[in-house]
């Protein structure tokens, strides 16, 4: 920290020095300006410390946490943690049917969301007129977004559990997710077809194309990397999710795989939850081995997000 | 003032508002067929506007009003029974700044034909091939046609928005300021390109660069605030203005 420090009052000298010969002559002002300039240099030396020190504090928790996982589990990141279903004995344990469940869930919840979310993206950017009603809409998705996950499994519960009749299923588990992912999707969707130039629109009408050809073969490829970095985000937030699903009632053990989208199933956050409250040691290395998977999951599917990101900025 | 030529546009009594603001105002013309019409006149006072009118562009902005008639080979475009469509397929149109598409040079020309439905592998190379020649282009792109429109000059990619809107078989060609992006050297290509195209087609354009009208144009329009002051032969207009205003504007007393 205090070379830091040294190295700043540095850079402050030598731009004093600077100064002097081409304000020299108006004295007053000069010395007025230097005391301004010297607070302002203080400032902006304690704030930036104060970022500093901030970004120290994340990063810190962040490596210390990872470590610590890490070094828990990584001796259990085994074939068997893929092949074994949960067992008592924490030695033959595995999270075969959670990492299922999960895959099985995305495998419902992504294409619905996907032509759900990006449907009413379409619907909004290009179709609805700009009136009173589509603000209110879009005033309300963009609240939705930030709902408590919570808050969807209370209506997961209620709307596809118990109304609709379709139990603590894996469907109810991924429509409740749907719901839950697709504010985030509509509201990126919308910004990745905004992001495409009008005058691209305009060629493709200048040609004589109705609305639906120049969105499906204008709009629709120009963004389709922003709206799919928008999905896939969505999804590897949807895949970390616990709480609606607890919910909902997805069970905490589940020795067998679903066989259907009646069944019932776990995910993998709700199997290191499980893992996680058991008090022996073996099961908190499980838990951690867990982690591990659905953070290497997570990380993939994010790092595809940024390298559709970086092609989709190529293209505009 | 109209010579032997037969007139296939003809604007009468139109007015344009948007929202209250109006934009164009009794503007009424006839526009010669297989002849370069241009329009010119300072920044604001309608030409894209009116341009824009011809292929209905205008339709799209919220809150347009029009009154009046346009009528092209006899038929009033804003009749309920011409389909927009169609109208811009006979219209074409080239903007200011290149615009491709970002597809292959290939899929730029063939976008528009593949809207009104022409599938055929050989149909569509060969349309691609005849669009590309007349847009002089085709020399230049023929090794490259898979690659991206993106990969071309400006002036190239210009070409390529000519020639895409060739594609689709129009009858007319509106170009609003279509070089005011260009080098000049990728301008001349153009306006040789244009005086090649007007055998073929009829051509409005738009520019701000008045020796471009004299150069290239037949007739001219001059524009002011909305209203046409001046439509005449080009010669005519350039070397004996009948208009105070005309004048003052040609010899760049004012806009
Ligand atoms: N979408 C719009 N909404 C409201 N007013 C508009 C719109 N487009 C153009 N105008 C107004 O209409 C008038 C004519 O505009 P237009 O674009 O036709 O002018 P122009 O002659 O093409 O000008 P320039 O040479 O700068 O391109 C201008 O005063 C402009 O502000
Ligand atoms: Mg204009």
């Amino acid at each position: 920290m205090s070379n830091v420090n040294a190295n700043l009052n540095m850079k402050t000298n030598v731009n004093k020095s600077k100064e002097e010969p081409t304000v020299g002559a108006k004295s007053i002002f000069v010395d007025a300006n230097r005391k301004q300039i010297a607070t302002r240099r203080r400032i902006d030396w304690l704030l930036r410390l104060l970022f500093l020190v901030a970004t120290s504090i994340g990063v810190l928790a962040l490596m210390a946490l990872l470590i610590d996982i890490v070094s828990n589990g990584i001796a259990r990141v085994q074939p068997e943690l893929f092949n074994n279903f949960p067992s008592r004995r924490a030695s033959e344990a595995g999270m075969k049917s959670a990492i299922v469940g999960s895959l099985y869930m995305l495998a419902i919840m992504a294409p619905l969301s996907f032509l759900l979310g990006v449907g009413a993206a379409i619907y909004l950017e290009e179709y609805a007129k700009k009136n009173r009603l589509t603000r209110i809409i879009q005033l309300n998705i963009s609240t939705l977004a930030g709902v408590p996950s919570i808050v969807y499994g209370i209506l997961g519960l209620t709307l596809f559990v118990r109304e609709l009749h379709l139990g603590r299923s894996l469907l109810s588990g991924a429509f409740t997710m749907t719901l839950l992912v697709l504010p985030i999707i509509i509201v990126s969707a919308q910004e990745a077809i905004r992001a495409v130039p009008k005058a691209r629109r305009d060629a493709s009408f200048a040609l004589g194309a109705t609305k639906w050809q120049t969105v499906s073969r204008s709009v629709l490829p120009s963004s389709i990397s922003g709206i799919l970095t928008g999905v896939i985000l969505a999804m590897s937030r949807a895949i970390g999710e616990t709480a609606p699903l607890v919910m909902i009632g997805a069970l905490t053990f589940v020795a067998f795989l679903p066989n259907g989208p009646m069944d019932s199933f776990t995910v993998m956050p709700i199997q290191i939850y499980n893992w996680v409250s058991r008090p022996q040691a073996s099961f908190q290395e499980l838990a951690a081995a867990g982690i591990i998977v659905l953070l290497v999951t997570l990380l993939i599917m994010n790092f595809s997000a940024i390298l559709l990101r970086n092609k989709y900025n190529k293209h505009i | 003032m109209q010579t032997t030529m037969t007139s296939l546009i003809e604007i009468n009594k139109l007015n344009l508002y948007y929202g209250s603001f109006h934009a164009l105002k009794n503007v009424s013309m006839r526009i010669p067929e297989k002849a370069i019409t241009a329009f010119i006149g300072p920044s604001g006072c309608g030409k894209s506007t009116l341009l824009r009118t011809l292929n209905r562009m205008n339709d799209m902005i919220p809150g347009t009003r029009i009154e009046g008639e346009i009528s092209i080979s006899g038929t009033d475009i804003y009749s309920g029974s011409v389909d927009v469509e169609t109208l811009r397929k006979k219209v074409g149109m080239v903007f200011q700044q290149p615009n491709p598409f970002p597809k292959s040079i290939y899929d730029n020309i063939a976008y528009g034909p593949r809207l009104h439905g022409i599938r055929d592998r050989k149909t569509l190379d060969e349309i691609v091939e005849t669009s590309l020649r007349s847009a002089v282009l085709w020399e230049e792109v023929k090794d490259y046609l898979k690659r991206s429109a993106f990969s071309l000059s400006g002036g190239q990619q210009q070409r390529l928005c000519i020639a895409r809107a060739l594609a689709v078989n129009p009858d007319i060609l509106l170009m609003d300021e279509a070089t005011s992006a260009l080098d000049p050297i990728s301008t001349l290509k153009i306006e040789e390109l244009v005086q090649e195209l007007k055998n073929r087609y009829t051509i409005v354009m738009v520019t701000h660069n008045m020796h471009q009208a004299a150069r290239v144009s037949n007739q001219t329009v001059f524009f002011l605030n909305g209203e046409v002051v001046e439509y005449d032969e080009t010669e005519k207009l350039f070397s004996n203005p009948s208009d105070q205003r005309t004048e003052d504007y040609i010899s760049g007393r004012f806009g």
